[in-house]
């Protein structure tokens, strides 16, 4: 009786251990189900979700325009002070003075890319891009002014 | 649990496992004593990955806070997350809508899923074999990319928010997800094939770790951890939140009381929380995702806790509030601290060789211990 228990016992052993060989040779002959991706080769073809959070921008139109108020929404909302609202006062037409952002600092060694500072713009005025690399030499590029220069802010944007 | 007087003597070794060691996934320092190849005592030294996660959200608002759970159990940082979310509306005593609670429900389940399958990976590799490790991110990779293209980030999400969830779920949620199901049922069997069947890791784990009903409940240990050991700890059958009271699952309990029995409780909790997934995915209701909250949240004075089940068990919030916009104390219960504290109990007495598997069958994610 015990030889036949041990017998057994052996043979469910190597069954088992072959049952697994044939998996791992049917992977092996199988190519196709490999779903490696060859980056940066497949760069080009590299297609990430709209949602994907990279980094906070602020998009202008056309004639240089964005539609940052100035209200520091961000800076409030942001857990580690990436954000910093610098404002200044614009002098309207009628002649009454109107806050406005004059920089909008944003700096991305610090980001945690948590999108609470999106969710809390009261105005659209940024948004997350896809872009995701991000190394540079030089840490002071990562700080980043996010209007750009000479811009101002749209028409109708309270 | 004291009975013997545990003294180093003077023929006893004493080594270090970690802080940098492959099989502690992280930055885990187990200092042990042995005699000969026995094991007399593990002491696990923790405080390398310490980020004072519990003082630095007493700086943060309501809302901000949440995302520094996901940096603690990186791998369930949905069901972190859901926690707070649940404490401050606890306090708030808000009304979430449907829509928001059965879309919270499937991405904790679906990070369920995810967690496992990345545990089982790295349970085989701890054990030698290596090609499960790659089975296992294969199919992770699908959850991680309806992640993606749903909350925008694919390991720390930051998608619950008090009263809701941050965005709708994407158009092509639904569609993707039953193509997991699809794929994940066809692949599971392989999972069996591989490693469940395989009679080295059998020999392996089986009566190795043994921890007795008795002392799962002394070390307070929760989740598969307990339930290997037949202690019925799953939160969402014992305090239901959302509308889990209202779903058809069961709870995986073995009664093995060692690593395999652990081993066969996650197994279990994949199919079963894809089963939750299965019930939810046609039938999710329309509506609002987010309750309306003001601008600034303010919790009312008072003490607040909630807990969910993680992945890995047990994880609570406490909320200690003097009614301002900031949390005057936060305590988080994380799973892991709780089970590794076991660790000592089930390695007494065997041999130094098993210890990984024993490390591995309670699925520690250090940070979380840590935080």
């Amino acid at each position: 009786m015990f030889l036949k228990d041990y017998c057994k016992e052996v043979l469910g052993a190597v069954q088992s251990l072959l049952t697994g060989m044939k998996r791992t040779g049917y992977y092996f002959t199988h190519h196709k189900e490999i779903i490696t991706q060859q980056y940066p080769d497949n760069k080009d073809t590299l297609v990430l979700p709209e949602r994907f959070r990279g980094e906070v921008i602020m998009p202008h139109n056309e004639m240089n325009e964005h539609r940052c108020t100035g209200c520091t929404a961000c800076e409030l909302a942001c857990p580690n002070g990436t954000i910093k609202v610098i404002t200044k006062f614009d002098i309207t037409p009628e002649g009454k003075k109107k806050k406005a952002v004059d920089k909008l600092v944003y700096h991305l060694e610090m980001c945690t890319l948590c999108n609470l500072c999106v969710s809390s713009c009261p105005s659209d005025a940024i948004k997350m891009e896809q872009t995701f690399e991000h190394s540079v030499y030089d840490r002071k590029l990562l700080t980043k002014v996010l209007n750009k220069p000479g811009s101002k802010i749209m028409e109708g944007i309270e | 649990m004291l009975e013997e007087i545990r003294t180093t003597e003077q023929d006893d070794l004493v080594i270090n496992v970690g802080p940098q060691h492959p099989s502690t996934h992280g930055v885990l320092h187990l200092v042990i004593t042995l005699n000969g190849e026995t094991i007399k005592k593990v002491e696990p030294h923790l405080g390398y990955v310490h980020r004072s996660i519990e003082k630095m959200c007493e700086s943060l608002t309501y809302r901000q806070f949440i995302l520094t759970t996901s940096r603690m159990d990186y791998l369930s940082a949905h069901i972190n997350n859901h926690c707070c979310v649940l404490c401050v509306e606890k306090g708030l005593q808000l009304d979430v809508p449907p829509r928001a609670q059965v879309i919270r429900i499937l991405m904790d389940e679906l990070t369920r899923i995810a967690s496992h399958v990345l545990w089982w990976g790295a349970f085989a590799m701890d054990l030698g074999a290596i090609t499960p490790f790659f089975h296992a991110f294969r199919e992770r990779e699908v959850i991680n990319d309806i992640m993606e293209e749903t909350c925008g980030t694919r390991l720390t999400m930051n998608y619950m928010m008090p009263g809701g969830v941050m965005y709708d779920l994407h158009p092509n949620f639904q569609k993707r997800v039953h193509e997991f199901i699809k794929l994940f049922k066809s692949k599971l069997p392989e999972y069996h094939e591989l490693v469940t069947n395989n009679v080295i890791f059998q020999e392996r784990t089986k009566g190795v770790g043994m921890l007795s009903y008795e002392d799962a409940i002394s070390y307070g240990c929760s989740g598969p951890a307990a339930r290997g050991s037949g202690v019925s700890s799953d939160i969402r059958k014992l305090y239901p939140y959302e509308i889990y009271n209202q779903l058809q699952f069961e709870e995986c309990l073995e009664y093995g009381c060692d690593s395999f029995a652990r081993y066969q409780v996650r197994m279990n909790e994949m199919m079963q929380s894809l089963s939750i997934v299965e019930q939810l995915i046609d039938n999710i209701p329309e509506g609002d995702i987010q309750a309306k909250t003001k601008a600034v949240i303010k919790l009312p004075k008072g003490e607040f806790y909630s807990r969910v089940e993680s992945a890995r068990g047990e994880f609570g919030v406490y909320i200690v509030s003097e009614g301002g916009t900031t949390p005057y104390r936060i305590k988080f219960r994380s799973p892991g601290f709780s089970n590794l504290s076991a660790l000592d109990q089930m390695a007494r007495g065997q041999k130094i060789g098993d210890l990984v598997a024993m490390m591995g069958s309670l699925d520690l994610v250090i940070p979380d211990i840590d935080r």
